[in-house]
């Protein structure tokens, strides 16, 4: 069993080493994307949660993930074979995001989503650059399908945040 | 089949198709909508809804019925089950030759179908056929922002000017004279309702005409009676020469060049 713990913490290593192509600065662990990685059989299973179900950059992520992770392992033990899944469940949400993924999101000039959901669906994004609250929601859709644009009223610059998205209405009854 | 999976698969095919369709005809605005951050937005949007469509085949290759691109790329018009609303044009000339598209056409069609995939989804997460409750909640996390979008341009266009009054309620009227077709479940709606995949057709109409009247009431608009479906119902295969159209060029790339799909 060590060794098989041991493998699973190696492949998580590798997959720090995956990130988003189209915020190559965070990787898919830190995004939260990473739901279980399990080594069973000589086989290595890694289950992935897409952010939008539209994101184009999958079947990149997917690619990647098998490339980086082989590549290693192979070199320790060429017999295990890797397959990688998505799954809708559980729905990836915003509060997966890392402490390090939202410091590394700022740093790249776009606000981290809010740790909390308001109950009145309002959003509170700070301006990445200078902190100022005073900014306008130029765009909810952004570059990609999880950012938005926004403009910093105080330092004049535009900046983005990621859209929140959480099992708001997971709870609620149908009342209809 | 079982008997189940065949009505799973008959309401999955309309899940799917709807989102497919609506998607591609969204995104023939690309570079055409009304201004730059317009163009942003609906391209994201559409981008969503194809991923929803995705989801939904995906739902339908693992009960058997094929390969999921083949199922969006390689099907007759008749075995299509979208509603006939979401295969129209968006008007008049195509997106390479002189397209007049009709914006508050598109607007209220997105607006009224935005509104009615709400309430869809609110109802198939608590579906008895599970994994559509996960695809469920994935998707109306989404589905939030599309129709806070599509109700901001519905609100700004019914209370601007008089010519975009006019074409609005235009096209309301338009799009109430085929929207049976969209809540419409099709030949099998008691079988696909009585396993508790979805509400019945009476209950989402009800919530449907609910939500709308209200929106009607904010922007000082009423109408009488319940929506039509003048030109068929495409959940039984009844379909126009728009979606036939449409599927050529969707399919231009795959029927041509099959080492093509493989990027």
């Amino acid at each position: 069993m060590p060794e098989i713990l041991n493998a699973e913490q190696e492949i998580l290593r590798l997959l720090q080493g995956v990130t988003d192509p189209e915020m190559p600065f965070i990787s898919i662990v830190e995004l939260g994307m990473v739901d279980e990685v399990k080594v069973e059989d000589y086989e290595i299973f890694v289950r992935l949660l897409p952010t939008f179900s539209g994101c184009p950059a999958l079947d990149m992520i997917k690619g990647d993930v098998i490339r980086k992770v082989k590549n290693e392992i192979n070199k320790l033990d060429d017999s295990l074979d890797i397959q990688v899944e998505f799954s809708f469940n559980p729905p990836w949400t915003t509060d997966r995001i890392s402490e390090d993924g939202r410091i590394k999101l700022k740093r790249n000039g776009i606000t981290p989503p809010p740790v909390s959901h308001r109950e009145d669906g309002a959003w509170e994004m700070d301006c990445p650059y200078c902190d100022s609250t005073y900014v306008t929601l130029d765009n909810i859709f952004g570059p990609t399908a999880c950012r938005s644009i926004l403009y910093c009223n105080e330092c004049n610059n535009p900046f983005e945040a990621m859209k929140p998205v959480a099992n708001i209405h997971e709870k609620v009854d149908v009342k209809w | 089949m079982t008997q189940e999976n065949k009505y799973i698969c008959e309401l999955l095919y309309q899940l799917a198709d709807d989102n497919f369709i609506h998607s591609y005809r969204g995104s023939e605005w690309l570079g055409l909508a009304p201004h730059i951050e317009e163009d942003v937005a609906f391209s994201s949007i559409n981008q969503d809804t194809m991923g929803h469509a995705a989801m939904y085949y995906q739902l339908l290759e693992q009960l058997g019925e094929g390969e999921i691109n083949d199922l969006s790329h390689n099907r007759s018009t008749g075995a299509f089950r979208n509603a006939i609303l979401l295969e129209k044009v968006n008007g008049p000339g195509n997106y390479l030759e002189e397209p007049e598209y009709d914006w508050a056409f598109t607007v209220v069609r997105h607006l009224f179908f935005a509104v009615f995939k709400s309430i869809r989804l609110e109802s198939l997460k608590q579906s008895s056929y599970e994994p559509l409750t996960h695809a469920a909640v994935k998707i109306h996390s989404e589905q939030y922002y599309h129709l806070m979008h599509w109700k901001t341009w519905f609100r700004q266009l019914m209370t601007s000017t008089e010519e975009a009054r006019e074409k609005m309620e235009a096209a309301i009227h338009r799009v109430w004279g085929e929207f049976e077709g969209v809540i419409s479940l099709g030949k099998y709606s008691q079988e696909i309702s009585d396993l508790h995949l979805i509400a019945t057709e009476e209950e989402l109409r009800a919530e449907w005409l609910k939500r709308l009247h209200q929106l009607f009431t904010e922007v000082n608009f009423s109408i009488e009676g319940k929506p039509d479906m003048i030109s068929g119902n495409g959940r039984n295969g009844e379909h126009t020469a728009d979606l036939t159209e449409a599927l050529a060029v969707l399919t231009e790339v795959y029927t041509s060049d099959e080492e093509a799909v493989a990027w």
